[in-house]
């Protein structure tokens, strides 16, 4: 694993972003071969987004030989609900880069037959070639996508009913009502984070801290999924300081003092 | 790049780098129109993966609804309650010219006439939606006959009326026919006026309450049966008195029926209405007001003197005067002097401004769910402005059909 450790918020949002520009731009997509990436919702990729934004309209990236896929999407909320992801990725992302509408997928939390749903998503996936960056965050439960603690580390897209920690986290986002918040979510399977080419993970805030612990200090364990990374080939962990702040001193000053080999990865290309 | 549009073929236009108002705010939205209509980007994306066709840059202006008018007797040397031979072609010659106001629809205004003038000119114009050549009709106003001999302002006294036993017979008689009148203006303390306010209500026509001796309580009861709206409030009725407010005393009743909203016509022009009275107003009731422009013939022409009908009219910056005297003969501001004048004197926020000529008289309509806002479904009939409040350029239905020369935006 690469663990960045940033100064703040706005850095992490900064970091990742140039990150997916350049590997969009070192893989060169086109009409005959797109990148195909992962895209997660909430509050800690959105300054990544808006970063990513100011890239396509400065002209240094297009998203017209990009695919995405979303992580997961609320079950039995209206696709145009201000909350629902469909929303957000239109608000946040889609609407203010090039991307077409068919190269992007979202699960579908109103389909008539929701396993039928996710098994098509998995099914769209492989025929799109596998995911080449899978971008994603962190639960304070140590959860990726919706895989609430306990979820296998070899599941697969399907539907899951929400912790109580993810509904009360999530219901700042429906005017503080608990009761407001879907119950149900479809989500990426552990396995199917794990079958992309990279994975790419964003810890902000205090709040995440022990999370990011049990992440990579701790064992595997089906409790806090997202230490399942650990056995994958090419994770890249990106964080600000109050992240860190349930880690071993070692293991920050380790990661820290290879900032300097870790930052080339973010340098601007030199142009063709 | 080409887009997939399963519900439809029409070409997408969406307006970037613009402000819209939109909730009551301007916001950094991209518009899109379809057809038309204002379409919903998001549902576009998702349902039928479409993407735009033509894009108009904007330059940063502001993209408001359409003004709309629901006072304006003529302009440009025409009056519209001449009968002249051509009443399709005076109407049509101000409906072209008030685009560069940024007005997109309006009500030719009639004041009090003869019979045989609505006889002729009623029947001459239908409802109708703008387009390149001009501003779409939605009906008459018809201010008179039906007002009170000590409020008659300009209006010819010879040709005022009661009503008589049966109100709407003697209304229908005058009119010759209620067919295209979007609004009537009458005096409710006219004995018999209540069956016509309702009357009229019911057909879907508004009542305007205005060049009347009312007191607060009879304007009340008319509000009741049906009125909702004052023509150029303070001018033409009783002044504001603090133990009978009036018609004016409307803005701040606690009658008016539950869910109804009382609207009053205001004319911006710094000149009929001095300054701190609209400032009442506006505190008062601020989502009651209407702009209008109440312009008559003399509006849109250029300064000097000028014969209109029986007239010589002298006109002088914003003024215009019965020739050789300094009696003010009507108004000749246009409708986007109107709304600069209106934000400059009361300080409210560049959002009420532009809603107070778009919003507001098509909610007094009743049509704002196609006009006067910017929401998905509605009319696309725009106005684009800087942020002085000059009009850079006019769209109906997602068509331009004016733009200001000599700048290089949309």
């Amino acid at each position: 694993m690469k663990l960045i450790i940033l100064n703040d918020y706005d850095q992490v949002g900064e970091w990742a972003a140039k990150y997916i520009r350049n590997k969009i731009l070192r893989f060169n997509p086109g009409p005959a071969r797109f990148f195909i990436l992962g895209l997660p919702t909430g509050g800690t990729p959105l300054g990544c987004y808006k970063k990513l934004i100011e890239f396509y309209r400065n002209g240094e990236i297009s998203f017209k030989y990009v695919k995405t896929f979303n992580m997961d999407e609320y079950v039995g909320i209206p696709r145009n609900h201000p909350e629902s992801y469909h929303s957000f990725m239109w608000n946040n992302f889609f609407k203010h880069i090039d991307i077409q509408s068919e190269n992007t997928h979202i699960l579908d939390g109103n389909a008539a037959n929701l396993i039928e749903e996710c098994d098509s998503f998995e099914q769209k996936i492989k025929a799109a070639g596998g995911i080449d960056l899978f971008v994603g965050g962190i639960g304070p439960d140590g959860h990726i996508a919706f895989n609430e603690p306990g979820s296998s580390l070899m599941s697969r897209t399907r539907v899951k009913t929400l912790a109580q920690d993810t509904i009360l986290a999530n219901a700042r986002f429906f005017d503080g009502d608990m009761s407001k918040v879907p119950t149900m979510a479809l989500t990426v399977g552990v396995a199917t984070v794990m079958d992309a080419r990279e994975v790419m993970i964003l810890i902000t805030g205090a709040h995440k801290a022990f999370a990011l612990y049990k992440a990579i200090e701790d064992g595997v364990n089906h409790m806090w999924t997202v230490s399942a990374f650990q056995q994958h080939p090419q994770t890249v962990f990106v964080c600000d300081e109050d992240a860190t702040l349930e880690l071993r001193v070692k293991t920050v000053k380790y990661f820290k003092g290879m900032m300097h080999v870790h930052n080339k990865l973010v340098e601007p290309l030199p142009p063709k | 790049m080409p887009s997939n549009k399963s519900v439809s073929d029409a070409p997408i236009t969406q307006f970037v780098n613009c402000r819209i108002l939109r909730e009551h705010k301007l916001q950094r939205e991209d518009l899109w129109v379809r057809e038309g209509k204002i379409l919903d980007p998001e549902k576009l994306f998702f349902d039928e993966k479409g993407s735009a066709d033509q894009r108009v840059d904007c330059e940063g202006l502001i993209i408001a609804p359409g003004f709309i008018d629901v006072q304006i007797n003529g302009g440009y040397g025409i009056d519209f309650s001449q009968a002249t031979d051509d009443v399709r072609g005076g109407i049509a010659l101000v409906a072209k010219k008030i685009l560069e106001h940024g007005v997109t629809s309006f009500l030719p205004t009639l004041v009090t006439s003869p019979p045989d003038i609505y006889h002729k000119v009623l029947p001459e114009v239908k409802v109708h939606s703008g387009g390149m050549e001009g501003a779409g009709v939605l009906g008459f106003h018809l201010e008179g006959p039906f007002i009170s001999l000590e409020k008659k302002g300009a209006h010819p006294e010879q040709h005022l009326r009661s009503f008589l036993s049966d109100g709407m017979s003697d209304l229908i008689e005058t009119y010759g026919t209620l067919d295209n009148v979007a609004m009537v203006t009458l005096a409710p303390e006219l004995p018999n006026s209540q069956s016509v306010v309702r009357e009229l209500t019911q057909r879907g026509i508004t009542v305007s309450l205005g060049h009347s001796v009312a007191n607060l309580s009879q304007a009340e009861d008319a509000v009741r049966y049906g009125a909702s709206f004052i023509t150029h409030l303070f001018n033409a009725m009783l002044p504001f008195h603090h133990r009978d407010p009036g018609i004016v005393g409307l803005l701040t009743s606690d009658q008016v029926p539950q869910g109804r909203t009382v609207f009053y016509g205001m004319i911006a022009d710094g000149i009929h209405t001095n300054p701190a009275a609209l400032r009442i107003a506006h505190r008062a009731h601020p989502t009651g007001l209407v702009l209008v422009t109440d312009a008559i013939a003399a509006m849109g022409l250029p300064p000097g003197r000028h014969t209109l009908g029986q007239q010589v009219i002298e006109i002088q910056g914003l003024h215009a005067y019965v020739a050789g005297t300094k009696t003010l003969c009507g108004s000749i501001a246009t409708m986007d002097m109107c709304v600069r004048h209106f934000k400059q004197a009361s300080g409210c926020r560049v959002e009420e401004a532009l809603e107070a000529a778009s919003l507001h008289p098509a909610q007094l309509l009743g049509i704002s769910h196609a006009k006067g806002i910017l929401d998905y479904g509605g009319d696309a009939d725009l106005v684009l402005l800087d942020d002085a409040l000059n009009v850079r350029a006019t769209y109906i239905a997602g068509q331009e059909v004016w733009r200001k020369l000599h700048h290089h935006n949309c």
